[in-house]
């Protein structure tokens, strides 16, 4: 394990935390974003470009925004 | 059971995890370690055998076309069953716009055309460099995404019209099965590569792989935004 990967290694370890600890949910959303954008950089780091290029789609932008329309649906019905 | 005795427990669990854990990791090989044979045999064969750069391209679209297909159909599965989970109430016509700044719908539009651009440069050389037809498919979504955060939803549905968002789903999984389904009727496997297999290194190269890749890229492109408009359509406008 070289230090670049520890390092990137350490920061997905602070992210996923960092995911779990967040309790507001729509800050949750923007914190996971972040933490899917850390685990691309780990697949880079260890030479996955495809699996980084998914990774950048799916996990900071598609989920985000699944979860985000979720979050504001759920706001919308609490507040009627 | 104490609060003292939980606790003690769980510290005893934790630690036999950890230990576990770390006598599981210390054993590993190191990363890019790779001895397997399956893994040199694609890496060579991808471009002797299929002219295909990229080897991962190479599995998804010609080795593997098969398991791709199944991922296809679940994909498809999935977003019919959102769509069916998440057409149950009336729609209405009108939907509020809540972008009023002109900055911002001015960088998040430009945003969108660079993104969709990127998008279908990711798909289009998907199997010479890193990408394909799952990733390019998912950021040529994304683009649309970004029409309607910072423009408006009616933009979102003028320039993803619904049924045509449809038809452009149907025919991407229609095509894939169609290559694959001609290799049968001109007597090979299923998805066997029948092709010509052009000149390495260039967009006329893996035969069958370049039409799988592609109609993989539309089936994807046209699910993340028929996902989208469900969800976003949800969200505008709440029941």
């Amino acid at each position: 394990v070289t230090a670049l990967q520890l390092v990137t290694l350490l920061l997905v370890a602070a992210g996923g935390t960092a995911a779990v600890f967040t309790r507001d949910p729509a800050r949750q959303v923007a914190v996971s974003g972040i933490y899917g954008l850390v685990l691309v950089v780990l697949f880079v780091v260890l030479q996955a470009p495809d699996v980084a290029m998914a990774g950048i789609a799916v996990s900071s932008a598609a989920f985000s925004l699944v979860l985000l329309s979720a979050v504001v649906k759920q706001r919308g019905r609490s507040g009627a | 059971v104490s609060d003292r005795g939980r606790l003690v427990v769980c510290c005893v669990g934790l630690a036999g995890t950890a230990a576990l854990l770390a006598a599981g990791v210390a054993g590993l090989p190191d990363f890019g370690n790779y001895a397997h044979r399956y893994g040199e045999i694609v890496s060579r064969g991808s471009m002797a055998e299929r002219h295909v750069a990229n080897a991962v391209a190479g599995v998804t679209y010609d080795y593997r076309s098969l398991d791709t297909l199944i991922e296809e159909v679940m994909f498809l599965a999935a977003v019919l069953g959102v769509a069916l989970l998440l057409r149950e109430h009336e729609r209405h016509a009108e939907s509020v716009d809540p972008v009023r700044s002109d900055g911002l719908r001015l960088v998040g539009l430009l945003g969108a055309g660079i993104t969709f651009a990127i998008g279908l440069t990711t798909i289009a050389y998907g199997y010479l460099t890193p990408g394909g037809g799952f990733q390019g498919g998912v950021i040529v979504g994304t683009s649309f995404a970004l029409v309607w955060a910072a423009g408006s939803f009616r933009a979102f549905r003028q320039v993803a019209p619904e049924r045509l968002v449809q038809v452009g789903e149907g025919l991407g999984v229609a095509a894939f099965v169609l290559v694959g389904l001609s290799a049968v009727a001109a007597g090979a496997a299923p998805f066997e590569n029948l092709l010509p297999l052009g000149t390495p290194n260039t967009l006329l190269s893996g035969g069958a792989v370049a039409l799988l890749n592609w109609s993989a890229g539309l089936a994807v492109s046209a699910a993340l935004v028929t996902l989208l408009g469900l969800f976003v359509e949800d969200v505008v406008e709440p029941v």
